[in-house]
């Protein structure tokens, strides 16, 4: 049976090193530049206040009824983004956004889609299983 | 103290009640979704998939998380011999979470949203949420009293309720505009946090499940061996560092991705471990199946297999490519939440709640047929979408892909198979769900009546 001291100091270890990760992490995030319009801000309201994620996906994370839209933006472009947000589809219902929400939304889809690419293709594989892009 | 299994509803067998209730709508929900990834006109004016997701989502979340407080309060009062230190605060926790709980989902129905994956609901209602949690912690520390000599139960709980405020405390941080500014900033805290916090509930199940497996086994050694304390550190180690894996094809730091593939393969540790004592657990399952509890800790340990070794290979970044971002994650928290929280709990519940009025023997026939439902169907639900999972990856590496719609349609047959196994598992889970929450029912009646 280990002793209180050896568990003790295990938890210590695991819960300071957590600790001094997350304050590492905290103030070094990966993006330093926050230029940022407000038309980008408030889109991201937009797409936050009608719950865009339960279908929709960024970088392969939300729901999967509608497609990926982390770089819609560039293969699509903002008219097409416009005629689906203003017309719904058979499946997305028309939420009947306001000229001035579907602007914002786009500047948002503008913004993630300058930070990245999410495609899996673009991605090769080291031997070691990592991966690079 | 209070007995076990008495004929009192009390607080905590309310919390367990609440969270039942909240498994048997959040299945109503589940299947209402479903039935959108079919239909899609189905209901798509009024009450479409971003109303019905988060119903689902945050009616089994509340499940999980009612359930674990349920359970970890019961035998704590069990393992102390005596009642929780501050009775009334823990009525006074539930009380906040109840009204919470029911707002959110109001909120959800007239489309309020704060539209992050999980807790979707307005960031406002996060605060009781969390004001109710460090009363439990406050009631926890002060029932515990000592912290020495304690088996590795206390220690899961400890550690489940530490983390699970600190991580939702986090996935809070996007309000500030120096985390939400950037949306690289942003996903990689919203990942870091959400990674943690299943890792934090799963110590307050696991917990709880270990202190049930020595009631059942009578042997009270293995809560201070070395092997389990060693299981559980393996866990909090995975806990803290291992939720990079979400964020592999994020382009934020390399150094995240390449701690948590490390500490992702330390797993591989806890799935030996299930197979080592696979022979052991076979012998024991025979000697204790017919405890209604024991059957449902024998199906998540099988859950815990399929979902760990479906984790472990997606924890490899070279496989994670592949599997991200399709319906091979669903699978993987489905197994999650239905196939080891769910059962887990189910255990917890049978254990506290079983003859609490009317003895569980009375409908053991539908009981054993529902547990077989449940556990076959949610087989095929699990194939379902591995195998649609496989179709969305083929197509997102295919050259050049055929529209997002075409793909769905091609997928269409396994949602057809998913939605069916989906609605026989609930039906399933209604035939074990309908004793314990109409036992509890009558319970409260006959309480109100002598009083």
């Amino acid at each position: 049976m280990a002793s209180d001291l050896q568990k003790t100091t295990v938890a210590v270890i695991l819960i300071a090193s957590f600790l001094a990760y997350t304050c590492f992490l905290y103030m070094s995030l990966p993006i330093k530049s926050y230029a940022t319009s407000n038309a980008c801000i408030e889109g991201k309201k937009t797409w936050q206040n009608y719950n865009c994620a339960a279908c929709h996906q960024v970088y392969g994370l939300g729901g999967y009824l509608g497609p990926d839209l982390t770089n819609v933006y560039s293969k699509r472009g903002p008219q097409y983004i416009q005629a689906f947000i203003s017309n719904g589809t058979n499946v997305m219902p028309n939420f009947h956004l306001s000229n001035n929400e579907q602007e914002n939304l786009i500047a948002y889809f503008k913004n993630i889609d300058s930070s990245g690419k999410s495609d899996p293709k673009t991605f090769f594989v080291n031997n070691n299983g990592t991966i690079e892009q | 103290m209070e007995p076990l299994n008495n004929k009192q509803l009390s607080t905590p067998k309310l919390y367990l009640l609440t969270g039942l209730i909240l498994l048997a709508v959040g299945l109503l929900f589940g299947i209402s979704g479903a039935i959108q990834y079919l239909v899609p006109d189905y209901l798509k004016e009024h009450f479409s998939f971003e109303k019905i997701r988060p119903l689902h989502v945050t009616s089994i979340l509340f499940w999980i998380i009612l359930g674990s407080t349920g359970g970890v309060v019961s035998y704590l009062q069990q393992y102390n011999n005596q009642k929780i230190k501050y009775p009334f605060l823990l009525k006074i926790q539930y009380f906040i979470f109840s009204t919470t709980i029911l707002a959110i989902l109001i909120a959800y129905i007239f489309g309020f949203f704060g539209g992050r994956e999980y807790w979707e609901f307005p960031p406002i209602l996060a605060l009781p949420i969390a004001i109710g949690w460090i009363l439990f912690i406050i009631n926890f520390i002060s029932s515990v009293k000592t912290f020495r000599n304690q088996p590795v139960y206390i220690w899961m709980w400890m550690t489940g309720l530490v983390f699970f405020l600190f991580t939702f405390i986090e996935s809070y941080l996007w309000i500030f505009p120096y985390f939400k500014n950037n949306i690289i900033n942003d996903m990689t805290i919203q990942w870091k946090s959400a990674g943690s916090m299943v890792g934090a509930w799963n110590m307050l199940i696991y917990g709880s499940s270990i202190f049930l497996m020595e009631k059942i086994s009578s042997n009270k050694k293995h809560g201070h061996s070395i092997v389990a304390f060693a299981l559980y550190f393996t866990g909090l180690f995975n806990l803290l560092f291992n939720w990079g894996h979400h964020i592999y094809t994020l382009p934020t730091y390399q150094y995240i991705k390449h701690i948590s593939y490390a500490v992702s393969m330390t797993e591989i540790i806890l799935f030996s471990r299930i197979i080592w004592l696979w022979k052991d657990s076979v012998t024991t399952a025979k000697k204790h199946f017919h405890y209604a509890a024991y059957r449902f800790l024998l199906a998540a340990d099988l859950w815990i297999f399929l979902t760990l070794l479906l984790a472990i290979l997606m924890s490899i970044p070279a496989i994670n490519i592949y599997t991200h971002g399709t319906h091979i994650t669903v699978a993987h928290a489905m197994g999650s939440t239905i196939g080891i929280n769910s059962f887990l709990l189910l255990a917890i519940c049978f254990d506290i709640l079983h003859d609490t009025c009317i003895p569980i023997a009375v409908n053991i026939k539908w009981l054993n047929r529902g547990y077989w439902i449940t556990n076959i169907s949610l087989f095929i639900f699990w194939i379902s979408l591995i195998i649609a999972g496989i179709l969305k990856a083929k197509w997102q590496m295919s050259a050049s892909p055929e529209p997002f719609s075409v793909m769905m349609l091609q997928l269409r047959p396994f949602f057809g198979l998913f939605f069916i196994a989906g609605t026989i598992m609930s039906i399933g889970f209604y035939l074990i769900l309908y004793p314990l929450i109409k036992n509890q029912i009558v319970c409260y009646i006959n309480q109100s009546k002598i009083k």
